[in-house]
């Protein structure tokens, strides 16, 4: 309870302004000491090193993935962070700009425009999508909004793979999109006297196109119209009572978040040498959220380091050891954040080992022979975890079980007090590494889903601006 | 005229399931000013709740009740199910938000519509089921309506669907949850205020709508056959343009707005393209927002600062 005479909405502002806690709070702090062209130097910087570091493919296409991602975020950062609109369609703009480019520059219609005009049409093209897209969007509320563009996207993926039979006069059809199978056989990118062939050209393309996204958006977010963007999202019709011109504000948010993702999309054209209506489903869409949401909506940096996890974390999930290493270092990791002091912790870890020995000892008491050793590939971790975790690979019913049971209990554990919680929390953690060990490890793409779903929940709950957000005084 | 008739038929057996959704779409937006994204999900766990209980008793070819027992358990177990998860998924994702900017509820609401798949997806796996509806009902039996024929299965799910819109619709009127319900959705504060139990009104309201989903599914179950992890997105894109078609917020609106969706989607199946009904249906939307912001039955309401 308040204390009589305290003003409760006062008391909460001042909290939220100093809201800047957390684990991140001091990277946060360090950062925005450094100048933005310094932070933006050193995301360069760091950037343009891992293809001098490591010449492996592989690695190089993941940064690229990484950039495009960080590229379509500033996009969606603009709709969604600067402008508040919920933009659900905002991959089909990226869809948009990959399939423009791809029917300007292949065999699929026998032209092969010059890349600048290409990239330029494309970029356009979904500029003006965007705009039309916007027009009936403007007098709807926001929810609506929401509904119409996810619903437009799904309409893009579901043209774009049926367009393929156009009936033309004269009894002729025309195949336009390739349907499910797509357009192969697009060019790659040539910039005046430079033709780009490899993933690394197309990289360091990348780095290019985004430090200057990044520079004007962080220039946009701080001239007259990212501040009455600011307005519009806070409260429209004040806004609106204040002569910004409140529809006019929405629609340019709009097109600049489709010319940014169509752009990025002309880029995945090129670099995949083809498009596919399955690369502009909702997941990428989720992803694209996830990455704003998990670094902070509004903000650069914060947007920057949500596609770094978001797209980096898949691939490390693919491989089984990465993944295990990732999954107990962060469990480790939240619980020295989480709880405090140290000794809690130490009982809780230990309690937990202790937990899993004694479970693991039951099992093998109660149906000798019937377990297999844990982790394949070997290794010190994996031989550990092989007399810890108990390893029913085949038994789906029980796994299915434990998964269902684990949501329960980790949701049943946040209900708690903290001092029942930690009773609860070494059978809890047993319980997931149980289920991940067993089923998580063995699905990456299954396991990323549920990531990604976790984390717009989790987010949303614990700290709706994000990792590196400014945290939000809400005045109701 | 026969396939006018069969379409019309189609049409309205799709319309009561699209209806059943709208409505939770609807009771909800209108109570939290919300939409759940993961209203379409828990429509899928209905369906699967109902097929979990079709095999538990012995699956399609020889179940060990008698059928009318079997539709009646699927469907009340389907409801029941859904319904305690859309509890659940109120609890911990949305009133946490409640005083929260709007769109934090809504990307939770992404969010645990992709959880929810995603859980599908790991634990029923990706195989498309089957109800094999037609080995306990017979597809013979049915009712002739000139040309064409209704099947006793579809009558079935219009029949249930029906029912429980009546049922909705004198509980919401008649009784004093409804009175509450429509207190809450007409101003939450000033309700709380005349002694409302909010929080009671809310999950009430999501357990209702949750369940009404966990109907649709079962009925979409028995009559089409088909039940897979993704059946709940596109499901929940119709359910919601119904509940926007005949006005979010007004119950009779989404049950007429499900109702056009089905007829629409169905005759333009039939005589257009079945490839771009969803294209058909999404022109709908538009059109309808164009031309009537506030949907068919909607009241245009003021804005107040």
């Amino acid at each position: 309870m308040t204390p009589i005479g305290t003003d409760e909405w006062v008391a909460e502002a001042e909290q939220r302004r100093q809201g800047d806690s957390g684990p991140l709070a001091p990277l946060r702090r360090g950062l925005m000491r450094v100048p933005p062209v310094g932070r933006l130097a050193l995301l360069v910087a760091g950037a343009g090193l891992l293809p001098v570091l490591s010449d492996s493919t592989f690695v190089v296409r993941v940064g690229l993935n990484a950039l495009l991602f960080a590229l379509l975020a500033l996009g969606l950062n603009v709709v969604v962070g600067y402008a508040g609109l919920l933009d659900l369609g905002f991959i089909a703009f990226y869809g948009m700009g990959a399939y423009t480019y791809a029917l300007l520059s292949s065999d699929q219609l026998g032209l092969h425009w010059p890349t600048e005009l290409a990239i330029l049409t494309a970029v356009l093209a979904t500029v003006v999508l965007g705009y039309l897209l916007g027009l009936p969007s403007r007098r709807l509320l926001g929810d609506y909004l929401a509904i119409v563009t996810l619903f437009f996207g799904q309409a893009f993926v579901q043209l774009v793979t049926n367009v393929d039979r156009l009936p033309l006069p004269g009894g002729r059809t025309l195949d336009l999109t390739g349907g499910p199978n797509g357009i192969t056989g697009v060019d790659q990118f040539r910039l005046g006297m430079l033709h780009l062939r490899t993933v690394q050209d197309y990289y360091w393309l990348l780095i290019v196109v985004f430090a200057l996204a990044a520079v004007v958006f962080f220039n946009a977010d701080n001239s007259r119209t990212g501040r009455a963007w600011r307005a519009v999202r806070e409260d429209p019709l004040a806004a609106g009572a204040l002569t910004i011109p409140v529809n006019r504000l929405k629609l340019l948010a709009f097109a600049v978040g489709a010319g940014t993702a169509g752009l990025a999309g002309t880029v995945f054209a090129a670099v995949q040498l083809g498009v596919f209506p399955a690369n502009f489903t909702v997941t990428l869409l989720i992803m694209v959220y996830a990455a704003v949401v998990l670094g902070g909506t509004g903000s650069i940096p914060g947007v920057v380091l949500g596609a770094a996890v978001i797209s980096v974390v898949p691939e490390i999930l693919r491989d089984p050891d990465l993944s295990r290493f990732l999954f107990y270092g962060v469990m480790v990791s939240t619980l020295m954040v989480l709880l405090r002091p140290w000794r809690v912790l130490a009982a809780v870890l230990v309690a937990t080992v202790a937990f899993g020995f004694a479970i693991r000892g039951l099992v093998d008491w109660v149906w000798p022979g019937e377990l297999i050793e844990a982790g394949g590939g070997g290794g010190k971790v994996a031989d550990a975890l092989g007399s810890w975790v108990v390893m029913t690979p085949g038994n789906v019913l029980v796994i299915n079980l434990a998964f269902v049971a684990l949501i329960a209990a980790v949701l049943t554990l946040t209900t708690l007090r903290p001092a029942v919680r930690h009773i609860g929390l070494p059978a809890v953690l047993y319980l997931s590494a149980f289920v991940w060990e067993n089923r998580l490890v063995t699905d990456p793409s299954i396991t990323r889903q549920l990531l990604l779903g976790v984390i717009l929940v989790v987010m949303m709950n614990v700290r709706p601006h994000g990792l590196l957000g400014e945290p939000r005084v809400e005045i109701t | 005229m026969s396939l006018f008739l069969q379409l019309l038929i189609n049409g309205v057996t799709l319309g009561s399931v699209y209806a059943l959704i709208a409505l939770g779409y609807s009771m909800v937006y209108g109570i939290l000013k919300l939409l759940n994204f993961a209203h379409g999900e828990v429509y899928m766990i209905g369906a699967f709740i109902g097929y979990g209980v079709l095999t538990a008793v012995g699956g399609p070819a020889a179940p060990v009740v008698p059928v009318w027992l079997l539709v009646i358990g699927m469907v009340v177990v389907a409801m029941l199910g859904s319904g305690v998860l859309g509890v659940i998924i109120e609890r911990f994702a949305y009133r946490p938000l409640r005083n929260s900017p709007r769109i934090a509820p809504l990307i939770s609401a992404l969010g645990v519509s992709f959880f929810l798949q995603a859980s599908a997806l790991l634990l029923f796996t990706a195989r498309i089921r089957s109800y094999d509806t037609t080995e306990f009902i017979s597809l013979g039996t049915g009712v002739d309506i000139g040309p064409a024929r209704i099947s006793l299965v579809r009558l079935l799910a219009i029949g249930t669907a029906v029912t429980l819109m009546v049922a909705l619709t004198v509980l919401v009127r008649q009784t004093k949850l409804g009175r509450a319900m429509r207190a809450t959705a007409h101003d939450r504060e000033a309700a709380a205020m005349m002694g409302v139990d909010v929080d009671r009104v809310i999950v009430a309201t999501f357990f209702i709508g949750s369940a009404l989903a966990g109907a649709a599914g079962v009925m979409v179950g028995l009559v089409f056959g088909r039940i897979f992890h993704l059946m709940g997105f596109v499901a929940g894109l119709k359910g919601f343009t119904a509940a926007v078609v005949g006005g979010i917020g007004n119950i009779p609106g989404a049950m007429l707005g499900g109702l056009l969706i089905g007829l629409g989607e169905a005759l333009a199946a039939g005589y257009i393209s079945s490839t771009f009904t969803d294209l058909i249906v999404f022109g709908l939307l538009i059109a309808v927002m164009l031309l009537r912001p506030r949907g068919l039955l909607g009241t245009p309401a003021v804005d107040k600062v």
